[in-house]
């Protein structure tokens, strides 16, 4: 019975070791990342204790660094709940307030500019056609004439490309059917922006900047936290708000109602009256990505 | 302790040299410093300073990794013409040709950890200490053959060198098994390098069946041109004896490469552009450019420029047995398909990107830089491997030249013996 502990415990020490003479090294010429955060294992095998110790060092980051109470929680997946997204495209007038509620709920960064949705300026004639689609469209008004707007972000699939090619796991399905980024996991290889048919993938090109007024310090681990350079992050159906029953900040701010969101386990949910009365369709049907973000016409 | 020696002996024969090794030195130590700090840039800033975006998440630093991935397969697979033909050097073929592997693998590992967003984090990627996603991410496949490629390299070199330092037989019972495993590793690294990007539906670029094969008829031709000029360099300055027959068969092999990588290309062509769907615009991208776009096409059409004249100078056989056009053949092949791996087959995979959009990617200064520190490391690495192979393995170099006081007793030997 000794031995095994004697061993493993050898052996966490010696990898306790190397690291910290690899970390030690590669720290003396980097930027601030403490011995601690270098050392952090992933999420999903971090004990509660961890978890906690974990979150309570980052709100103190944070607070100090913003001058604003911050909150940093980690709600698991509640039982029972599957969420799923349906967007109207017949009410869709592409005015992007939903691309800017997101910024603010989810903290992206301004300046280099992160968008977790693209709305993108069809013509009514082509039908959904990417290639001719526009989008940095900038019109004094919208909509305009002859066109039709499909916003685009994750599509949070049942089978997702991303999650699979990852190389350290630093990328999954939650239960509820939300992908996830461990942002102090993700080693930044960008191999899930390749894999993402969607372009809902974003990378952290430069230091992210967030005005200290604006940044929104109620935040979950695995969505809105504020991030650092060099790892990817991406639409999470805003996970802070809707693990506590609230809606997704672009279904809320929607302004003729064109975003429909709820529980696809719920028979009584509109999102399933709509899969259930509607013609619906996913982009990129033939990937067999399957979407759980469901477009639709509605009038 | 006699592995130190050989190690120390090793060392002694690097830091010796001629004053035209001296110059060269230090013109790749001047490129390599003059690259890290391109490079020290990017550290500071994030990859920012790069062209990259969201749009083209992977640009030349991968490009670079595919192109050297293909030089380090092609080195070894030279094994098998070596073997099958009979020439007579083929243990120094094997040498070299992993010598130029190992330096290789190890500029492809520096092109890794140059693109990721957080070098630091990297030890996430080690199986044991953190959590490889294996086999599920094609990454990690590419990962664990690479390094396997490498450390077998590495033992079949240093044992060989090993043996002729301390002047013992080498085993052939345990080299010739490593060296016919190399072999299909090799391919495999390449197979798998494709795959990474073969694998992904959602870019219909690469998502074709012929991606693995063209990879590895491309790697034919730039591999080997890199050593068939260095075995003329070799049989120039050493003793190491190779027909120049030898030399006329690895250019037609190329040939033959060359050929195949046309054919398959052509199919390729045929298939995008016939059937006409929407994925013809990757390739429109490609050659021609997409409305006010054109910054790509002329990476393209240069490969392929040099690529023909190349296969034209490699095809008949007046210009392939001259030694003046095969050399300007094989660097010509050698930029066409650096150009090809480098730019041509990343960056129309995100252009236009997953929602129809228009970033254009061209490489930024600071790409470049890093690409020079890389490379101008990876061949200074190259020259001192390659002189101590050469000391060892053509001017006798032993551990009897190691200590003086050994050579001493050879010296007072002598004349007692007489």
């Amino acid at each position: 019975m000794k031995k095994p502990v004697n061993y493993s415990g050898r052996r966490k020490f010696l990898k306790n070791l190397s690291l910290f003479a690899v970390g030690s090294l590669a720290l003396s010429g980097c930027g601030p990342v403490t011995m601690k955060e270098f050392l952090q294992k992933n999420f999903r095998t971090l004990s509660k204790k961890e978890k906690d110790e974990i979150i309570k060092d980052l709100e103190k980051k944070y607070t100090a660094k913003y001058g604003k109470e911050f909150h940093v929680t980690d709600e698991p997946a509640a039982d029972g709940v599957e969420f799923g997204y349906a967007l109207d495209l017949s009410r869709c007038v592409g005015c992007r307030r939903c691309v800017y509620a997101c910024v603010k709920e989810n903290n992206q960064s301004r300046d280099p500019q992160i968008h977790y949705i693209q709305v993108l300026q069809m013509e009514k004639e082509k039908g959904i056609d990417f290639a001719h689609s526009d989008v940095h469209y900038n019109p004094e008004l919208v909509p305009e004439e002859g066109y039709f707007y499909v916003p685009v972000q994750c599509q949070q699939c049942r089978n997702p490309q991303c999650t699979e090619v990852c190389p350290v796991k630093a990328t999954w399905q939650e239960p509820d059917g939300i992908v996830v980024v461990d942002y102090n996991w993700c080693i930044g290889c960008r191999y899930c922006m390749a894999a993402c048919p969607y372009g809902a993938r974003h990378f952290n090109w430069g230091e992210p900047t967030i005005p200290a007024d604006e940044v929104n310090p109620e935040t979950h681990y695995l969505g809105n936290r504020p991030r650092m350079k060099g790892v990817v992050e991406k639409c999470t159906f805003c996970i802070k708000r809707v693990r506590n029953g609230k809606y997704p900040a672009c279904v809320e701010i929607c302004p003729v109602g064109a975003r429909k969101f709820g529980n696809l386990l719920d028979p009584e949910s509109e999102i399933r009256y709509i899969l259930a009365n509607k013609r619906v369709l996913v982009l990129k049907q033939e990937l067999n990505t399957q979407p759980r973000f469901y477009y639709f016409f509605g009038v | 302790m006699n592995f130190f020696r050989f190690v120390n002996g090793s060392f002694k024969i690097i830091t010796k040299g001629s004053a035209s090794y001296y110059a060269w030195v230090t013109f790749l130590i001047l490129l390599t410093v003059w690259g890290g700090f391109g490079y020290a840039n990017q550290l500071a800033h994030g990859l920012i300073v790069t062209h990259m975006r969201d749009s083209v998440s992977w640009g030349f630093y991968i490009g670079n990794f595919t192109f050297l991935v293909g030089v380090a397969a092609a080195s070894v697979m030279l094994v098998i013409p070596a073997y099958v033909y009979h020439w007579k050097p083929i243990k120094e073929i094997v040498i070299f040709g992993e010598l130029l592997a190992i330096c290789a693998v190890i500029m492809c590992l520096c092109f890794i950890v140059v693109d990721i967003g957080n070098p630091l984090r990297f030890w996430h990627m080690l199986p044991g200490i953190g959590i490889l996603n294996f086999p599920s991410s094609l990454l990690s496949w590419d990962f664990f053959v690479l390094n396997s490629y490498f450390i077998l390299n590495l033992i079949i070199v240093v044992y060989l060198l090993y043996c002729h330092f301390y002047k013992k037989e080498y085993k052939v019972s345990f080299v010739m098994p490593l060296v016919l495993f190399s072999i299909p590793l090799a391919i495999g690294i390449h197979t798998v390098t494709a795959f990474l990007f073969n694998a992904l539906p959602g870019r219909p670029f690469w998502n074709s069946a012929l991606l693995a094969p063209r990879f590895l008829a491309s790697a034919f031709c730039s591999g080997p041109a890199i050593l068939l000029i260095l075995f003329q360099i070799l049989r120039k300055i050493t003793k190491f004896e190779i027909k120049d027959e030898a030399i006329w068969t690895i250019a037609e092999l190329m040939v033959y490469a060359m050929f195949i990588y046309l054919f398959f290309t052509v199919a390729e062509l045929f298939k995008e552009f016939y059937s006409g769907t929407e994925n013809i615009l990757y390739w429109k991208y490609l050659l021609f450019g997409i409305g006010e776009n054109h910054e790509i096409v002329i990476y393209s059409w240069s490969s392929i420029a040099m690529g023909s004249i190349a296969f034209l100078l490699f095809l008949i056989p007046g210009t392939r047995k001259n030694f003046l056009t095969l050399n300007i053949g094989a660097v010509l092949i050698y930029g066409s398909v650096y150009i090809e791996k480098g730019i041509a087959l990343i960056v129309p995979g995100f252009t236009p990107d997953t929602l129809g959009q228009i970033y254009v990617y061209t490489p930024s200064i600071t790409e470049a830089r890093t690409a020079v520190m890389i490379f101008s490391s990876g061949f200074l690495l190259f020259t001192f491997l390659s002189k101590i192979a050469i000391a060892i393995v053509f001017e006798d170099y032993c551990i009897d030249d190691l200590s003086s006081k050994k050579r001493k007793e050879k010296v007072d030997k002598v004349p007692v013996t007489v």
